[in-house]
């Protein structure tokens, strides 16, 4: 059963108006800024520890991938950055997650602005149950003042980002569950990225869908990292390797080690980080 | 390794399965077919006009189910009115925010309401809540709305209203626990997600937890609509079992059920009777109408929502 803690979620401030540019251009990006920061990360799932003191720095527009064998805490620690944990009793957090530099765990964050800004793409393709079109209009009409025209202007460019479009324009109106597992994935990606989110959040994306599939989704990922931060929790190392530029290696809760993808996978410091991607464990 | 050598049962379980779809659709057509044959006298004497007549005189064999009909429709609206928002926020409530002892807590109890007899519920409407009703309802009712022919009558609590109250709580935990159960099959990472841009708890519930299981909460609806409409005992203690046809809420009425269960001890002749009997055919029709609306209702929405089971 989910257990939702209402009461600490704030109300939704004002809706705010549509930004009047959401594409950002590119001297806008400052590729290599840490955009997240964990520090002293905690995270216990009632009284079992599940991560211990995560230090780990995420740089904007890139892509940072979180490998490391099942258990270890990777998609714990990815579900703290936009506190989706805490729909769960008995799931706490102690540290400190910097968003720009604001510690979003604080008591005074707000929760709704905050995963607007953070994207979250699942294991599994979510579609909402409605039409395509809802699937995406639905959190720009929760988010934005926006009338009909804008909405539909919006709704197709989130598709198109998502590389979507083509596929679906004649099925706007066809249920977001008719689509093919890939195309769902695509959707999700596309609602996530239609309410201009900084950071996308993406937990397993590719493991439910096949191989064609995922590689137009690694496609996506790699045009997406020009305007978005990507973590992507992967237990699939060559998927690491091929689309991310920094790694982190989990392994029991703790981060072993973690630096740029090439040196991670080619030269590690670490014993226990050449064993896994080796193939040795894991 | 010796092997065992196996009896194979599948065709005789084929058949017995067979037998027991078979057995309900004799059973449906063998009720159909008794209340037919006893309607007949009424049928051909009345024809159409049945349904259209109010007049309720077995003395001058004169039988008409308009206001049979009427009550049955009126405190079965009333009784769904009240009671499937009522289950919603309930049901919602227990899968969605109540800390886990309450939701039991609250479950058990929704539970409990389910097991209490039917006659139980006629008795408590009669002697606590309709007087209840006409001491402090009625009157403040009547004080608010002055004039207003909805809620005229004589204060004796029983009556449409009463009736609907009572067939709303008989059914409310019916549509509860179907629809608790519902919502709690939706699965997890759906809410997540919709949590996950940025949605409240509202917006979730509205948006993606209601549509996901819409079907099952019309079939929950559809379930207590059939258990409402076909009430007996308890409506016919507390709905005052007068043919008549009145505007006002707190006017004593009567329904199919509780006309049946009223007067067939009193049925002198073979027209009453069949009259009766014919009564019982309308309210077969009305349930098969309703089942075919509902059915029809399912259809639309799997398709506009997407078969999401």
């Amino acid at each position: 059963m989910m257990q939702t803690a209402t009461a600490t979620l704030p109300h939704r401030p004002q809706v705010r108006p549509l930004p009047v540019s959401s594409v950002k251009t590119e001297s806008q990006v400052h590729a290599g800024q840490i955009k997240i920061a964990t520090r002293g990360l905690n995270f216990y799932y009632a009284d079992q520890q599940a991560l211990f003191d995560n230090e780990l720095e995420i740089a904007a527009n890139q892509v940072t991938a979180i490998i490391g064998p099942s258990g270890c805490g990777k998609s714990t620690h990815l579900r703290t950055y936009n506190r989706i944990f805490e729909l769960y009793r008995g799931q706490r957090v102690s540290g400190e997650v910097l968003l720009d530099g604001q510690n979003i765990l604080d008591g005074d964050c707000d929760v709704l602005e905050l995963r607007r800004k953070i994207g979250m793409i699942f294991q599994k393709p979510t579609p909402f149950p409605m039409s395509v079109f809802d699937n995406i209009a639905y959190g720009l009409k929760q988010h934005y003042h926006i009338n009909r025209s804008e909405l539909r202007d919006r709704v197709e460019t989130a598709l198109q980002q998502a590389a979507l479009w083509d596929e679906v324009k004649d099925k706007l109106n066809h249920p977001g569950t008719a689509l093919s597992g890939g195309q769902q994935q695509r959707l999700c990606i596309a609602r996530a990225i239609a309410i201009e989110p900084e950071i996308l959040l993406m937990d397993e994306p590719t493991s439910a869908v096949d191989p064609i599939a995922t590689a137009r989704i690694e496609e996506l990922i790699d045009t997406l990292k020009k305007r978005y931060t990507i973590v992507i929790v992967t237990h699939n190392m060559q998927q690491a390797a091929r689309i991310s530029d920094y790694t982190a290696f989990f392994y029991q809760g703790r981060i072993v080690e973690f630096g740029a993808t090439d040196k991670i996978f080619t030269n590690p410091d670490n014993q226990q980080t050449e064993d896994y991607i080796t193939g040795r464990f894991g | 390794m010796q092997t065992k050598s196996h009896i194979n049962f599948d065709p005789a379980f084929r058949w017995l399965t067979l037998a027991g779809g078979l057995a309900i659709l004799f059973l449906v057509g063998s009720i159909c077919y008794t209340l037919i044959i006893g309607a007949m006298p009424a049928l051909k004497k009345f024809g159409i006009g049945f349904l259209f007549s109010q007049s309720w005189d077995p003395a001058f064999k004169e039988f008409g189910a308009l206001s049979s009909v009427y009550g049955t429709l009126v405190s079965t609206a009333i009784g769904m009115l009240i009671a499937v928002p009522l289950s919603l926020v309930i049901a919602l409530f227990l899968v969605e925010l109540a800390p886990p002892a309450v939701s039991r807590l609250v479950g058990g109890a929704i539970e409990l309401l389910a097991a209490i007899p039917s006659i139980i519920y006629g008795m408590w409407g009669l002697f606590v809540f309709a007087p209840f009703l006409a001491d402090h309802v009625q009157p403040w009712l009547t004080s608010v709305a002055p004039g207003l022919p909805l809620f005229q009558g004589p204060p004796i609590g029983i009556g449409m209203l009463a009736a609907g109250i009572i067939l709303a709580l008989m059914v409310l935990p019916f549509i509860t626990s179907v629809t608790r159960d519902v919502f709690q099959m939706v699965p997890e990472v759906v809410k997540e997600s919709a949590y996950g841009m940025g949605s409240t708890t509202w917006e979730v519930t509205r948006k993606v937890t209601l549509p996901y299981g819409i079907q099952g909460v019309v079939g929950a609806c559809f379930l207590g609509l059939g258990r409402a409409i076909g009430e007996t005992m308890a409506v016919t203690f507390v709905i005052g079992n007068r043919h008549e046809i009145s505007a006002s809420l707190f006017a004593a009425g009567n329904s199919i059920a509780s006309t049946l269960a009223n007067e067939f001890t009193e049925a002198s002749d073979d027209l009453y009777l069949a009259a009766l009997i014919e009564l019982g055919l309308v309210l077969f029709g009305i349930t098969l109408v309703i089942q075919f609306i509902a059915r029809w209702w399912l259809r639309r929405t799997a398709r506009k929502l997407g078969a999401v089971r």
